[in-house]
C-alpha cells in the first residue's frame, strides 16, 4: 500500500481542478458556443413507435384531482393505437410519478430523456414542478408540449423554443372573467379568493384591467392549509356580492361548503382549473345523503359560473363530448366521466394531431415548427395561440352557468384575447367534428 | 440496553477496510492523510464508475453522493449522539436556498464558494436549533424538529419575491471549466464534483467521529450523568453534534441545488426528513458505513420499486401506490428482523465468515 | 369583534380535533414510551371503512361505530405484532410506526384511490357554531373526561398505569402487563379514530390527516407528552392560536406560527407546559 505517497500530489491536482473552474462564477453562463443548427434528430422514434413521456402527481398531496389525467390520456392513446396509430406508428406513453415534488420532477424528466429516450414530453403537470425542467428540456432540444398549467412562462418562444403551453393562461383568463363581470355585474362589490402563487398573481393582473375599482377584498389561500373559514369570513364582512375564485377543485368545493357554513351567499365565478361541475358534484354529493346536513351538491352549485375552453362532460350533445364518452366507455368505464378526464383525452388527442401534421418523416424540430405553423382544429371551442411569436396555449374561453340539474347554460360565448392590453373579442367559431379531423384516416 | 449501544466501535472510513490502530502508529502516518488517501481511492472508483455508465446512471451516482453526506450527518447526530431529528430536511432546505440565492444574486461567485457558504448556513442553523434542542429529551426533540420541517419551508410564502413562493427558484449552476465543456458530459462532471466534495466532507466527519468529539458524543448518548462526571460538557457536546450534522445537511442541500438547479418548498417536505431518518436506520445506525448503504438504498430502492410496479400489469390505483407500500414494508421488516440494518447484516456475515475460518467448533451464531 | 368571535369558535372546533388525536398519542406514549406515527393512518383506514359503510347503507352512525372498533383493533394488532418486539428501541419503534404509516396510506390509495371523496359531517355544519361543531367539541370533551376518569378512578386504569410505569412490580402484584399495554393501544387508537372521524370532513384522501397529525403532535408536546389533560389544553390553545394567526396575519403563516409557539413553549418548559420532567430518557 503505497497510496499515501501520492496523496499530496493528487490533492494538488484536485485543488488545481477546483481553482481552474473557479475562474467563472456559478451564476454566469460560459461564453461562446451554440447558435449553429445541428441536423434534426428523432430519438424515441422507430418504424412503428413513438415514445413520449410525462410527469404527473400520481401520489402525495397533489394527487387528488390530478391523478386521473394520465389515466384518460392513456385511454386516448390506446384508442388511437387500436385504430392504426399515427402515420403508421403506435404512441407509447410513459408516465412518471413526481408526487408534485420539484426535485423528483427533475429526476424523472431526466430519466425519461436520458434513459427512456423519449421523443417529447407531453402535458407535464404543474407550475412549481415543470418550471424546474424548462431550462433542461430546451437545452437538450426536447419538445416540451402542452404543459398542464396556465402560467405565463411557457410562452417565451425566444428563450424556450421547444416549450408550448396548453391551458388558457391565467392572465388571459383573468381578462375574460373581468370583462364578463364588468358587463354583467356592474356596480357590485367584488371579492377575490385565490391561490397564493402565480395563479393568483397572474389572474389578478388580468382581472384588474377591468374591475380593479370594484374589488373590495382580496384573500389568498395556501394549498397546505385546508381551513378557509377566516378568508371567507373576511370576504363576507366586506359585503362582497360576487366572489371570483381562482382555486383548484378541492378548494373550490371547500369554498362552497365553507360559504354555506357561515351563511354567505355571493355569486361565485370560478376559473377553469376549479370549475368542473362533475368533479365538484363528486366532492359534494355525500352531503345530501348524510344524516345531519341537508345540503345537496345541486343546491351548492346552482348559479355557479365557471370558465371553460374544452367541451364539458355535462354537454352530452357536443360531438366531442360524445366521442370522449365512447372512448371512456370502452377503455376506462369504471372512472367517473369528468371534465378532468376530458382534459386528459383532449390533450392526448391534440398531441396526436400535431404528430400527424408533422408527417411520417419525424424530427424534434420539425414537430415544433409544425405546431408553430399549423392551426390545429380539435376538441376545444377556442383556437390555440400558437405561432412563431407565441407559444401560449388556448387563446380564450367561454363562461357557463350551472343550472343545478347537471345541465349548464352558456352565458358568454367563446371569446379570445391576448396577454397585453388587447380587447376581449368573439372567437372564430368554425369547429370541426371528431370525424372531420382526419386523424385516424390512414 | 438496545442494539444501538452495543456498537460503540469506531466507524470505518468511507472506503476500504480500516487497518488497526497499532498499524497506524507503526506507520506513523496521521489518520487524516490516510483517510484522504482512501477518499482518493473512492473518488477514483466513482470516476471509473461514471465512465462506465450512461448519463442517467451518472445522475443517480451524483444523487447518492449528496444523500450520503446528509445521512452521514444525521448518523453523527442520531446514531452517535442519540438525538433524534425528524427535521433534517429543513437544513437541506437552507443549504439549497443558500446556493440558489447566491447563484441568482451573486453570480460572480464560483460554485465551490456557494457550496461552502451553504455548509456554513447549515451550521449556523444547526447552532440555533442545537441550542434550542439541547435541553429537550427524546420525543420532545422529535416533535420540535418535526415542526421545524413543517414550518420552515413556509417562509417561502412569506417572501415570495425573494424566495419564489410555492414555485421556488430555478437556475443553472455553471461549474464546468471551459476546457472540459463538450468533452465531459455535464452530469458526469457534476457527479465528480459532488463526490469530491462529499468525500472530503466524509474525511472530516470520520476524523471528528473517531476523535475526542466522537467519544464525547457516544458518552453523552450512553449516559449523560456519567459523561458530565467525566468532565464532558453535555450541552456543548449536543450543540456541537447539531452543528456538524446540519452543516452536512446544508452541504447536501447545496449539492442538490447544484445538481438539479432547483430550490422549492415542495422538495423539502416532512416526507423527506422522515425518509432520511428511515434510510439511516435501514442502512445501520452504528457506523458511517450505514449511511453509505442508506444512500444507495434511498436512491435505488424507489427506482426498483417503481420499475417493478410498472413491469406488472396492475390496476392504476395499485400500481401508483405500490412503491410506497413496498418501502414501508421493507422498513418494518428490516427493523423487526435485522435491527442493525444493512450494515448490521454485513458485519454479521463478516463475523460469521471469520469465526468459521478460525474454528468451526467455536461458532457463535450471533445476535450482536 | 364579530370576526374575533368567529375565529375563536373556528379555532375551538379545530383545536378539539388536535386535542383528541393528541390524546391518543399521549395514551400510547404513557403506556409504552413510543410516539405512534401510525396513529393518523389508523384513523385514516377507520374513516375509509366508515366511508364505505356509509356508501353502502346511506346512514352515518353505523360507519362511525365501525370506525372506532376498527381503530381499536388496528391499535391492538400493531402493539402485539409490530411494536412489542422493538419496544425498548426508541428509534426502532419510530421507524416501525413510520413504516406502518407509509404502508397504510398506500393501501388506502390502492383500495379507495388517491382521489378525494366527499365525507359527511355528523350533523349540520352550517352556522357560526354549527350543530356539528357542538358535536365535535362535546365528543372530544366527553372522551377526554372518560379517559381521565378511567385512568384516575377505575381498577382497569390503575392497572394500565401500573403496567406502564413499572412493569416488573406491576407483574408481581398480579397485573397482566402485556394485556394492559395492548388494551392501552386499543383504547388510544379508538380515540384516534374518533379524532379522524371528526377531522376528515369534508373530503377524504390518503394524506388528509397529515397536517392534523403534525398539529396533534405539537399539541401533545406543548401540553406535555405524559399529561393527557395538558395535551387537551394544548390542543385547544393551539387551535385557537392558529385560527387567529390565519385570520389576522395570513393563512400561509400557520405552520411557521405553530413552530414558533412550540419553540417558545419548549424554551421555557422543556417538558411542555404541564409535563413532568422525565426521570431519565429512554
Amino acid at each position: 500500500m503505497r497510496v499515501h505517497r501520492g496523496v499530496r500530489g493528487w490533492a494538488v491536482a484536485v485543488a488545481g481542478i477546483l481553482v481552474l473552474s473557479a475562474c467563472s462564477g456559478a451564476g454566469e453562463a460560459p461564453s461562446g458556443g451554440g447558435g449553429d443548427q445541428a441536423p434534426d434528430t428523432a430519438p424515441g422514434v422507430t418504424d412503428d413507435t413513438v415514445v413520449i413521456g410525462s410527469h404527473q402527481p400520481l401520489t402525495g398531496p397533489a394527487a387528488p384531482g390530478y391523478s386521473k389525467i394520465s389515466v384518460a390520456a392513456r385511454a386516448m392513446y390506446q384508442y388511437i393505437n387500436d385504430n392504426g396509430g399515427i402515420n403508421g406508428r403506435r404512441i407509447e406513453y410513459r408516465v412518471e410519478d413526481d408526487a408534485y415534488n420539484p426535485t423528483k420532477t427533475v429526476e424523472v424528466v431526466k430519466k425519461l430523456v436520458l434513459e427512456d429516450q423519449v421523443f417529447a414530453i407531453v402535458g407535464g403537470l404543474g407550475t412549481p414542478t415543470h418550471s424546474k425542467v424548462l431550462d433542461y428540456l430546451n437545452q437538450e432540444g426536447v419538445p416540451d408540449l402542452l404543459v398542464s398549467s396556465g402560467a405565463l412562462m411557457w410562452d417565451q418562444p425566444r428563450k424556450y423554443p421547444m416549450t408550448f403551453g396548453y391551458q388558457v393562461d391565467y392572465l388571459r383568463e383573468g381578462k375574460i372573467q373581468g370583462n364578463f363581470i364588468k358587463e354583467n355585474f356592474a356596480g357590485k362589490k367584488i371579492g377575490l379568493f385565490f391561490q397564493g402563487d402565480d395563479v393568483g398573481r397572474d389572474t389578478q393582473a388580468g382581472l384588474d384591467k377591468y374591475i380593479k375599482d370594484q374589488v373590495v377584498s382580496r384573500q389568498a389561500y395556501d394549498p397546505a392549509n385546508t381551513d378557509v373559514t377566516p378568508q371567507l369570513l373576511a370576504l363576507k364582512s366586506s359585503g362582497v356580492e360576487v366572489v371570483v375564485c381562482e382555486c383548484i377543485p378541492a378548494f373550490m368545493a371547500l369554498t362552497l361548503l365553507t360559504a354555506a357554513k357561515i351563511g354567505f351567499r355571493p355569486q361565485f365565478v370560478a376559473s377553469s382549473i376549479g370549475s368542473d361541475p362533475a368533479t365538484l358534484t363528486g366532492l359534494l354529493e355525500n352531503f345530501a345523503k348524510s344524516s345531519g346536513a341537508t345540503v345537496s351538491a345541486q343546491q351548492l352549485l346552482t348559479g355557479f359560473i365557471g370558465v371553460g375552453y374544452l367541451p364539458r362532460a355535462g354537454l352530452l350533445d357536443d360531438p366531442w363530448t360524445k366521442f370522449f364518452k365512447q372512448v371512456h366507455d370502452k377503455y376506462i368505464p369504471n372512472e367517473a366521466f369528468t371534465d378532468t378526464l376530458i382534459f386528459g383525452m383532449a390533450q392526448a388527442y391534440t398531441f396526436a394531431q400535431a404528430l400527424k401534421a408533422a408527417g411520417r418523416d419525424l424530427g424534434r424540430r420539425k414537430l415544433v415548427e409544425t405546431l408553430e405553423t399549423t392551426q390545429l382544429k380539435g376538441p376545444a371551442l377556442v383556437p390555440f395561440a400558437y405561432s412563431k411569436d407565441s407559444h401560449a396555449g388556448y387563446s380564450g374561453a367561454y363562461l357557463v352557468r350551472n343550472n343545478g340539474d347537471g345541465t349548464a347554460t352558456i352565458v358568454e360565448e367563446p371569446v379570445v384575447t391576448d396577454r397585453e392590453g388587447g380587447a376581449v373579442e368573439p372567437a372564430d367559431t368554425d369547429r370541426v367534428d371528431p370525424d372531420q379531423t382526419g386523424l385516424l384516416s390512414g | 440496553m438496545s442494539a444501538e449501544t452495543s456498537e460503540t466501535t469506531a466507524p470505518a472510513p468511507p472506503a476500504g477496510r480500516p487497518p488497526t490502530r497499532s498499524a497506524i502508529r507503526r506507520r506513523g502516518l496521521p489518520p487524516v492523510l490516510r483517510h484522504l488517501g482512501w477518499a482518493l481511492v473512492a473518488f477514483l472508483a466513482v470516476v471509473g464508475l461514471t465512465l462506465l455508465t450512461d448519463p442517467f446512471t451518472n445522475l443517480r451516482i451524483a444523487t447518492i453522493g449528496y444523500y450520503l453526506i446528509a445521512i452521514a450527518g444525521l448518523a453523527l447526530l442520531t446514531g452517535f449522539n442519540g438525538q433524534v431529528s425528524l427535521g433534517h430536511g429543513a437544513f437541506m432546505f437552507i443549504g439549497a436556498y443558500t446556493v440558489a440565492l447566491l447563484v441568482l444574486h451573486v453570480p460572480g461567485l464560483p460554485f465551490w464558494v456557494d457550496l461552502l457558504l451553504a455548509t456554513v448556513a447549515g451550521a449556523v442553523a444547526g447552532l440555533l436549533a442545537g441550542a434550542a434542542a439541547a435541553r429537550l429529551h427524546g420525543p420532545y426533540l422529535a416533535g420540535a424538529t418535526l415542526a421545524l420541517a413543517v414550518g420552515l419551508p413556509a417562509v417561502t410564502q412569506r417572501f415570495p419575491d425573494l424566495l419564489g413562493g410555492s414555485n421556488g427558484l430555478s437556475f443553472t449552476v455553471h461549474s464546468e471549466p471551459a476546457a472540459l465543456i463538450g468533452v465531459v458530459p455535464t452530469t458526469r462532471w457534476q457527479a465528480w464534483v459532488i463526490w469530491a466534495t462529499v468525500l472530503l466532507a466524509m474525511v472530516i466527519l470520520v476524523n471528528l467521529s473517531r476523535g475526542r468529539l466522537g467519544r464525547s458524543l457516544r458518552a453523552v448518548r450512553d449516559d449523560e450523568v456519567a459523561a458530565s462526571l467525566a468532565g464532558i460538557h453535555v450541552g456543548r457536546t449536543k450543540i456541537l453534534a447539531f452543528i456538524v450534522s446540519s452543516a452536512c445537511a446544508g452541504l447536501a442541500g447545496g449539492l442538490q441545488a447544484f445538481l438539479l438547479g432547483t430550490a422549492a418548498p415542495g422538495s423539502f417536505t416532512v416526507a423527506l426528513s422522515l425518509s432520511l431518518l428511515a434510510a439511516l436506520v435501514l442502512g445501520g445506525l452504528g457506523s458511517l458505513w450505514g449511511a453509505f448503504w442508506a444512500a444507495i438504498a434511498f436512491v435505488y430502492f424507489q427506482a426498483w420499486a417503481e420499475d417493478a410496479a410498472d413491469a406488472v400489469n396492475l390496476p392504476v390505483n395499485v400500481a401508483n401506490n405500490l412503491p410506497l407500500a413496498l418501502y414501508g414494508t421493507v422498513l418494518i421488516v428490516v427493523i423487526l428482523v435485522f435491527p442493525g440494518g444493512i450494515h448490521g447484516v454485513f458485519s454479521r456475515l463478516r463475523a460469521a465468515v471469520r469465526s468459521s475460518r478460525s474454528s468451526s467448533s467455536d461458532r457463535s451464531e450471533g445476535v450482536s | 369583534m364579530d370576526q374575533f368571535l368567529n375565529l375563536t369558535l373556528n379555532g375551538v372546533a379545530s383545536g378539539a380535533v388536535y386535542s383528541a388525536l393528541g390524546l391518543s398519542l399521549v395514551i400510547i406514549y404513557r403506556a409504552t414510551r413510543v410516539v405512534n406515527f401510525a396513529q393518523p393512518a389508523f384513523a385514516l383506514i377507520s374513516a375509509y371503512l366508515a366511508y364505505s359503510i356509509n356508501q353502502a347503507t346511506g346512514g352515518y352512525w353505523l360507519g362511525f361505530a365501525a370506525a372506532l372498533v376498527a381503530g381499536a383493533v388496528l391499535g391492538m394488532l400493531t402493539e402485539r405484532l409490530l411494536v412489542r418486539p422493538v419496544r425498548h428501541n426508541e428509534l426502532g419503534a419510530i421507524i416501525v410506526t413510520l413504516g406502518l404509516l407509509i404502508v397504510l396510506q398506500a393501501v388506502a390509495g390502492m383500495v379507495w384511490s388517491n382521489e378525494p371523496h366527499s365525507f359527511p359531517y355528523a350533523f349540520d355544519f352550517r352556522g357560526d357554531f354549527s350543530p356539528n361543531s357542538v358535536f365535535v367539541v362535546a365528543a372530544v370533551a366527553v372522551t377526554a373526561i372518560g379517559v381521565l376518569v378511567l385512568f384516575k378512578a377505575t381498577p382497569l386504569g390503575l392497572r394500565m398505569r401500573a403496567a406502564a410505569f413499572n412493569a416488573d412490580s406491576a407483574r408481581m402484584s398480579g397485573v397482566r402487563v402485556g394485556l394492559m399495554l395492548t388494551v392501552g393501544w386499543g383504547l388510544a387508537s379508538a380515540v384516534g379514530s374518533l379524532a379522524g372521524m371528526l377531522a376528515v370532513p369534508p373530503f377524504i384522501f390518503p394524506n388528509v390527516l397529515d397536517g392534523v397529525f403534525v398539529y396533534a403532535l405539537t399539541a401533545a408536546v406543548i401540553g406535555g407528552l405524559d399529561n393527557p389533560l395538558g395535551t387537551i389544553i394544548g390542543g385547544f390553545l393551539l387551535g385557537v392560536g392558529l385560527s387567529y394567526v390565519s385570520g389576522y396575519l395570513g393563512p400561509e403563516l400557520v405552520t411557521l406560527a405553530s413552530l414558533a409557539i412550540l419553540v417558545i413553549v419548549l424554551a421555557v418548559r422543556p417538558n411542555g407546559l404541564f409535563g413532568r420532567g422525565l426521570a431519565r430518557s429512554v
